[in-house]
């Protein structure tokens, strides 16, 4: 079997490109799940690592949060979430979320744990309150850092978020379920594909994200 | 003024950083706080714009505790100046220079013009002004963390080691740039340095600290090379006191002879009636009146002065300008044991012997005591 027939068997069907299995929908919805997990996490990891970044407390606390999550495996908790609350978005974004948080708490943590201290403290000394010396001093220094912790959790984000089909939702993980299920192996080759795609172009997007708003005096050598 | 009232401060580990010191920090003046790794000098500074909190005692600003009016209004009143500069690496100079005045609320437009001038006053190219911290160098960064300090035109600014990251000659450049905008601007300094040869060449008065946060002598310089209090301020001090005292005393009490120096297209018998008199040698200088060496009066011949075949003249003072130490190093600099005095433009306006220096310098020592009593002595070099 020829992996590469598989793809262009599945992307040259036209059944595929319309209707509610096709991928327009398919992708949207995984990209859908996607920002949502990644906001929600982004929500709670951020402003956590943030502060505890800036007063330097904590770290050790946040190892641990961090390593606890990693140990829960994302299957299992899906599986935990539909016994828990029944089947619907929750159980699905649950997991992501989980996933997700980790990377951008210990990130941002070790980000601003990481910015130069001389720099802050000329900016205490010059009179800047606290939250202006976060935001304006360490912050643009650490973004860079920041970014990349925020990279990798909507990378891990794409690819996990294919477990949401198997509890009857959308998202490219159909493609590969309801392959696998009909042995189907054109569509869990091409959508499998379309995740990686997906992921690569997260990838872009970052990196686009990190052209625009990291400075040209930071953006050197990193 | 700033009174530091005897404060002292115990970090939470039981380090005793500074204790029970008192000093009078008088208005725009360079005062220097000096003393061995550890002595306390960085947590006195910090002490002044509450950066650290005095454990007992208080600071007095023009009368005032300082703790009365909120904690950024006195920092925003206080420029600040730290090793390395402490530039904010993603913005450019300009808007690093421009920080405390948008700190105070002032448009973007007029602080950058502000900046600009900054740039000026510190002697930094405005073609730098688009550049990133990054792309200059260690002075030029260092200029930048003063010029950002000066920006919003605080009275007092506070300067821990700004020079000690810099080589050498970049320093000197920097500390007479310090002492240029100090004679325009007249700030009350508070310098930190371990160095004691920056201490003296900047200090106004110099605060000398041992180990432990005490005070070991607080004096203008003059009086802390001629009279150290102890033997820790003489050791501080370092071997050559004598000498570095020099500095203190103007040359302009030095006689300078004019009679052995010829021109170098001489008559023979301008040779000979300068050469008659009771010097051993003779100063020839260029058609200008610079200085180009010295020579025997047997050795030269009307017309054929090879100014190559000369003997070497040391480096010239400035009379009246430089200090007694430059004449004292000139003549020593100068196989003849005579140095050259000239003017601002390098012309010589006379010659004087080690003998003679000797003499002053021995006169300059009984007026010492004077000195010491707190006469303005301080001359440049
Ligand atoms: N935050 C702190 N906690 C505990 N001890 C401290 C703290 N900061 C400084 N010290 C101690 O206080 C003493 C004075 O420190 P300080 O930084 O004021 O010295 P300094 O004169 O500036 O030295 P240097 O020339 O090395 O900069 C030192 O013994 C130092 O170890
Ligand atoms: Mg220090």
């Amino acid at each position: 079997m020829n992996v590469l027939n598989f793809v262009n068997a599945f992307f040259s069907d036209g059944a595929h490109w319309h209707g509610y299995d096709g991928i327009p929908t398919r992708l949207a919805e995984h990209v859908q799940y996607s920002l949502i997990a990644l906001a929600i996490a982004a929500a709670v990891a951020l402003p956590v690592g943030l502060v505890t970044g800036h007063y330097g407390r904590g770290g050790n606390a946040l190892a641990l949060i961090a390593t606890a999550g990693r140990a829960l495996p994302s299957f299992g908790l899906l599986v935990l979430m539909v016994i828990l609350v029944g089947f619907g978005m929750v159980p699905v974004m649950v997991p992501l979320v989980v996933l997700a948080v980790p990377p951008i708490l210990v990130t941002t943590y070790e980000a601003l744990r990481s910015v130069d201290p001389s720099p802050v403290d000329a900016a205490r000394g010059m009179g800047m309150h606290e939250s202006r010396i976060l935001f304006r001093v360490e912050v643009p220094v650490a973004l860079p850092l920041i970014l990349s912790g925020l990279r990798s959790a909507a990378i891990q984000i794409v690819s996990t978020a294919t477990i949401a089909a198997y509890i009857g939702v959308g998202g490219l993980g159909r493609y590969i379920i309801d392959g696998l299920y009909q042995r189907d192996y054109e569509k869990v080759v091409g959508g499998a594909t379309l995740v990686a795609v997906l992921a690569l172009a997260t990838l872009g997007v970052f990196w686009g994200a990190a052209r625009v708003a990291v400075s040209p005096g930071v953006r050197r050598g990193a | 003024m700033i009174r530091i009232d005897s404060v002292t401060k115990r970090y939470p580990d039981g380090t005793v950083a500074v204790d029970r010191l008192s000093l009078e920090i008088p208005d725009r003046s360079i005062t220097v706080l000096v003393g061995p790794s550890g002595c306390g000098k960085t947590t006195t500074l910090r002490m002044i714009n509450r950066m650290v909190e005095p454990s007992e005692g208080r600071i007095l600003l023009d009368g005032a505790d300082i703790r009365e009016q909120p904690v950024n209004t006195l920092r925003r009143s206080m420029g600040y100046v730290i090793q390395n500069a402490g530039l904010f690496q993603h913005r450019t100079i300009l808007d690093n220079i421009a920080t405390v005045p948008r700190l105070l609320g002032w448009n973007r437009q007029r602080a950058r013009a502000r900046a600009a001038e900054l740039m000026e006053r510190v002697g930094l190219d405005s073609s730098l002004a688009k550049r990133y911290p990054y792309q200059l160098s260690g002075g030029q960064q260092q200029r930048v963390g003063v010029a950002r300090a000066l920006a919003a035109d605080p009275p007092v600014l506070l300067m821990d080691e700004p020079f000690s990251a810099v080589d050498p000659v970049v320093r000197k450049g920097l500390q007479e740039e310090l002492l240029r905008i100090q004679d325009e601007l007249g700030k009350t300094i508070v310098f930190v340095t371990h160095d004691i040869d920056e201490a003296i060449k900047l200090g106004t008065m110099v605060a000398v600290l041992r180990t432990g946060g005490r005070l070991a002598q607080y004096a203008p310089p003059a009086e802390l090379l001629t009279a150290p209090a102890d033997d820790f301020v003489e050791d501080f001090l370092g071997t050559d006191r004598g000498i570095r005292r020099l500095s203190f005393f103007a040359s302009s009490a030095l006689e300078l002879k004019t009679s052995p120096i010829v021109a170098v297209d001489s008559t023979a018998e301008q040779i000979a009636t300068r050469g008659a008199g009771d010097t051993p040698y003779l100063l020839v200088t260029d058609l200008d009146g610079r200085p180009l060496g010295w020579a025997e009066p047997g050795e030269l011949t009307a017309g054929e002065i090879d100014p190559g075949r000369l003997l070497p003249y040391g480096r010239p003072f400035e009379h009246g300008q430089e200090s007694l130490r430059a004449a004292l190093d000139g003549a020593v600099l100068s196989p003849t044991g005579w140095a050259v005095g000239v003017d601002g433009s390098g012309r010589v306006v006379g010659v004087v012997s080690q003998q003679t220096i000797g003499e002053a310098i021995r006169g300059a020592h009984a007026e010492g005591a004077a000195v010491a009593a707190g006469t303005e002595a301080e001359v440049s070099g």
